[in-house]
């Protein structure tokens, strides 16, 4: 129990202050590389809560593509990041007004609501025990049964991203020579072959 | 203190998710570090899913961190990809000429 909660508070301690400095630090490479270290110590929430699945999820998406994605934009585009931060002490103190509202009223919210854990006898997929079935075969149990159009739903959003996202980026240069096949393919003879009749002891 | 419950796990979710507001606030200018602050309140959002799923003993909440995770990944990518044709467009990503893009 004793190591439960020190591995618990270790990883709470490492979340929040690395989700303090991505917000706080002066290079948004250090933001982004803090951003990845919280998102590791939420995966080690989330084994710690057992949920194993959801937290090699979170290692591979975030940390594998939606974090180097961020890191890719920060290095790629070419930006003054000192006059970014111009703002930051003038909106210091409504900033701090209305995130110190927002946690007072979790916080009461949290202390206030008393969850009574063991009345809780509806589950419409109660959690089967770990010696049973692992975490990841039950979720995908009714993940590919009962809850297969939310999946279905969940690709077809992710297939939107990915065209919205070409096709916001794609761009046509002019003055850049492309191979277009059917021009190829519909070349025909006329076009390429051209017969000359070359007159003895003359050049062309 | 040593037993660790619900509401540990949702202390830690609603502190992170106050910092993901207060980044908001703070970076006013710096799109990139307001797309930033955004994930990290579904990342609070997510472990609030989570440890409610795993305290009542009901998985469809880790289901739903799943789809939260799902459309924070799209968010994400169109999102950057908006950026990057802005400021091929613009030059700088500043916010505050961003209302250009009504067109």
């Amino acid at each position: 129990m004793i190591i439960h909660a020190i591995t618990f508070y270790t990883f709470a301690t490492v979340i929040l202050v690395s989700g303090f400095m991505v917000i706080a630090a002066r290079n948004p490479v250090h933001s982004v590389l803090f951003l990845i270290l919280a998102f590791f110590n939420g995966a080690g929430l989330f084994v710690l809560l057992g949920a194993e699945f959801l937290a090699m999820i979170l290692v591979i998406v975030y940390v594998g593509a939606v974090a180097v994605l961020f890191l890719f934009v920060v290095m790629m585009l070419d930006i003054d990041f000192t006059q970014m931060r111009e703002g930051f002490l003038h909106y210091l103190p409504v900033g701090a007004l209305v995130g110190l509202v927002v946690l007072v009223e979790l916080v009461l919210v949290v202390g206030q609501a008393s969850v009574d854990l063991s009345a809780v006898v509806h589950a419409a997929h109660p959690t089967p025990d770990l010696s049973v079935r692992s975490n990841t075969a039950a979720l995908g149990d009714f993940l590919y049964t009962d809850f297969v159009y939310f999946f279905q739903a969940a690709g077809l959003i992710l297939l939107v991203a990915m065209i919205g996202a070409i096709v916001l980026t794609l761009r046509h240069r002019p003055g850049v020579r492309r191979q277009v096949i059917a021009d190829q393919v519909g070349r025909k003879r006329e076009e390429g072959v051209e017969i000359v009749s070359v007159k003895p002891g003359q050049g062309l | 203190m040593m037993e660790i419950g619900l509401g540990h796990y949702l202390t830690v979710a609603a502190i992170l998710f106050t910092l993901g507001i207060l980044g908001i606030f703070l970076n006013r200018k710096n799109v990139i570090i307001i797309l930033m602050s955004i994930e990290l309140m579904l990342l609070a959002v997510n472990i609030n899913l989570v440890s409610f799923s795993v305290y009542l003993g009901d998985l469809v909440g880790q289901a739903f961190a799943l789809f939260v995770l799902t459309v924070a990944a799209a968010e994400a990518a169109v999102g950057l990809a908006i950026l990057v044709v802005y400021f091929r467009n613009r030059g700088n990503i500043g916010v505050e000429d961003i209302n250009l893009m009504k067109g």
